[in-house]
């Protein structure tokens, strides 16, 4: 077992000193802790870089960084984020004529925190609180692709679940690029989704809102989302993310 | 798409909106403004009425704008309101001759109790359907009269005009002092203790002992009609409905028919349920109310259970104790327990209302043990407004003779799927939430899209009703009785708590 890292104790060491303290610079710091001003500046930069501390522009003294504190909270409520996404994802469901849905990862699994009906007064079943293979749904392909924890197991549910690891890792990538997921009878034949992904403070990943319905409904003749409907989803996205912001 | 929109004025408690509907009656864009609240006194609460009638002219144009619509695209224009709450203004100049009184001040306790005095509880009971409360419009007007010297002479003459909310907007939206139309309609009406709930007219006899004068008061008009044409805020459209907010919800679920109920949850919750063409008297502690009147049609009515606390519990849960940090993790906690442990909360924080009518009664805890966590008070915060919704909902059935098949719920809790499920588990009945959650501004914008021919029959707009969620009971029966037997048992450990002598 290797020792422990000289490096990551100075900056325990600093991170301590600094939650202490209000504001400190960098002599006092080097002081306190023993060390070289110019060895105790580099560790300073660094978490400066990776936004653990903030360095006053006017004064140049460092304080806890906003990247901790939100390193030490919870993540979002998931209770709180359906009461912030309800109405807007209801209005998605209303003008795209199908199935919402608002998946997290939470201990390792996609569960499903939302779910509007299609508007079309079938029976339908509540989902909330069920969980959904990631790997092939667009609600766990958004999730996997923006690092989410969730355990695949590539098991196939249909004839087309992507079961390969490289080819599963290059959709996720497209997935990134893109900025939305595609999922076409990989989970239940004759369903497809289209998924986007639901930014926190700081734009970090915290969601995925998704719509399922029948293929040619939600696909053009070349697979992709119709253009309207990427649209809608954005919009909608976009507002459960302002709503966030403003929480 | 000239002339197929319908715009909705919800002039509530804390805010004034516009919300234009389209034909399909989908939600097609909002304006809202908030107005000041004015609390002069401990127990007084007041809106400035030239504040409100500002703030709708500001609200209905920027909702068009908003739109991408132009007044020439309106079909109609419908109010839902706060109800019971009172202005009264000067008919030559339009200027209000007070603040408006909101429906939850309670300057009136005395006035009312000296009615109990005097014998008037059977008669409001028997003839406009409500228990003898300070909660309702009537004896403000009286005190408004009452407090400014001259105020009853004009009234008298008719040079001083009484009304609620809906009637203040109607007047000035088709002209105010330049012949604007006083009219108020039988929902609105009927929470004065003035109307007869039969003859829909105002009564002599309720007239006289409140002391309001017919002649300062509107004429009471079906709530679909068309009651002029604006020429203010919305020149040329028609004002083609009012309703009071609550039964603006009913009628915005679509509980047209006998056996339909609808129920809000928010700070408090409103339970309704239609009953048909005859009002049902409540030996159960409810209001029996007019839920809508069509133009040339018989009223239909409705029963109403008011719960005073429920959202207004979490809040308490998180603001006072401090145990969550933002109103929906009350699920959160709730869930990280099975159940309530045997603890019930009953939040009788300013007495029970409906069905007990107890002001002696005061907020308890039972059932507390060591083995009690915070996760097992929130279950119990969350099925305190679960239980409170069966005793009402037991009480209308009882009153009515009807039988509850659904449940059609609206208002922010119920993203509270916890809540929702046990709403269904202690009722019995699968609880359905509506696509359009803004139930109060549809519920005024159907009434005026009928009242002006843009849809033809309600029944149609039963078409426009979509379910967005669904929650079916699976508890069983053996749990929900004995819960309900646990609950009604903690009820009456609240009772009696305020003594004679003792400050509170």
């Amino acid at each position: 077992m290797p020792g422990p890292v000289q490096s990551i104790e100075r900056a325990a060491a600093v991170l301590e000193l600094l939650s202490a303290a209000s504001e400190l610079g960098v002599t006092e710091l080097a002081e306190s802790l023993g060390l070289a001003k110019s060895t105790t500046h580099g560790i300073l930069r660094t978490l400066c870089d990776v936004g653990l501390v903030d360095q006053d522009r006017r004064t140049g003294r460092y304080r806890v960084g906003r990247g901790l504190t939100e390193l030490g909270a919870a993540s979002v409520d998931v209770h709180q984020l359906r009461s912030l996404a309800a109405n807007w994802l209801d209005a998605l469901a209303v003008h795209t004529g199908e199935a919402v849905r608002l998946a997290v990862a939470l201990d390792g699994r996609l569960v499903v925190v939302h779910h509007v009906f299609r508007p079309d007064d079938s029976r339908q079943v509540l989902e909330v609180d069920s969980t959904r293979p990631p790997h092939a749904c667009a609600l766990g392909k958004v999730l996997l692709a923006n690092g989410a924890q969730l355990a695949t197991d590539l098991s196939p549910f249909t004839r087309r679940t992507v079961v390969d690891p490289a080819a599963l890792r290059a959709e996720l990538a497209t997935v990134r690029h893109r900025g939305y997921a595609v999922e076409v009878e990989e989970r239940v034949p004759g369903e497809a989704g289209v998924a986007r992904p639901v930014r926190g403070r700081g734009g970090r990943v915290i969601a995925a809102a998704g719509v399922t319905g029948a293929p040619e409904r939600l696909l053009d003749r070349s697979g992709l989302p119709h253009a309207k409907l990427l649209r809608q989803l954005e919009d909608a996205v976009q507002a459960v993310t302002r709503e966030l912001a403003a929480a | 798409m000239a002339g197929r929109h319908v715009l909705a004025i919800d002039q509530g408690t804390n805010s004034t909106r516009c919300i234009v509907f389209d034909q399909a009656a989908r939600f097609v864009s909002v304006a809202q403004v908030e107005h000041r609240q004015f609390h002069p006194r401990p127990g007084w609460v007041e809106h400035d009425p030239m504040e409100i009638w500002a703030n709708v002219a500001r609200v209905v144009p920027q909702a068009l704008h908003r739109a991408g619509l132009s007044l020439d695209d309106v079909v109609a224009l419908g109010i839902a309101n706060q109800r019971e709450t009172v202005v009264a203004w000067d008919r030559r100049t339009g200027r209000p001759l007070d603040r408006a009184i909101v429906w939850q001040d309670v300057r009136t306790a005395d006035r009312v109790d000296q009615l109990a005095a005097d014998g008037f509880a059977d008669v409001a009971r028997r003839r406009c359907g409500l228990p003898l409360a300070s909660y309702f419009a009537g004896p403000r007007m009286a005190w408004l009269l009452d407090a400014h010297p001259g105020a009853r002479r004009a009234a008298d003459r008719g040079e001083l005009l009484l009304g609620t909310m809906e009637s203040w907007l109607i007047w000035n939206l088709t002209g105010g002092p330049a012949g604007g139309r006083h009219v108020t309609d039988v929902t609105n009406a009927s929470r004065t203790m003035l109307m007869d709930l039969r003859t829909l007219a105002w009564d002599d006899e309720l007239l006289d002992a409140v002391g309001v004068p017919r002649a300062a008061l509107p004429e009471i008009r079906p709530t679909m009609e068309v009651y002029g044409t604006a020429t203010a805020v919305a020149p040329g459209v028609p004002i083609a409905a009012a309703l009071g907010d609550q039964q603006a919800a009913l009628f915005g679920q679509t509980c047209f028919a006998p056996g339909e109920a609808k129920c809000t949850f928010g700070t408090g919750a409103f339970l309704l349920l239609t009953t048909g063409t005859e009002p049902a008297t409540s030996t159960h502690g409810l209001i029996t109310t007019p839920a809508y009147q069509v133009d040339g049609e018989p009223p239909v009515y409705a029963l109403e259970g008011s719960i005073a606390v429920a959202g207004s519990l979490v809040q308490w849960f998180r603001d006072s104790l401090g145990l969550i940090r933002s109103a929906p993790e009350i699920e959160t906690l709730a869930r990280t327990v099975e159940d309530n442990g045997g603890c019930y909360i009953v939040p009788a924080f300013a007495g029970l209302f409906a069905p007990h009518w107890r002001s002696d009664a005061r907020g308890v805890v039972v059932g507390l043990t060591g083995y009690i966590t915070k996760g097992h008070l929130a279950r119990a915060v969350l099925e305190a407004t679960a239980w409170q919704t069966r005793e009402v909902v037991d009480a209308m059935l009882a009153d009515s003779g009807l039988e509850l098949s659904e449940l059609k719920v609206d208002g922010g809790m119920t993203a509270d799927h916890l809540l929702m499920q046990t709403v269904a588990d202690v009722l019995g009945v699968p609880v359905a939430r509506p696509m359009v959650a803004e139930t109060v501004s549809l519920g005024a914008a159907y009434a005026a899209g009928l009242s002006s021919g843009l849809w033809p029959h309600r029944e149609v707009l039963r078409r426009h009703w979509h379910r967005a969620g669904e929650w079916l009971p699976t508890a069983s029966e053996q749990w929900r009785e004995e819960g309900y037997a646990d609950w009604r048992h903690a009820v009456q450990r609240s009772l009696g708590w305020v003594r004679e002598g003792r400050s509170r």
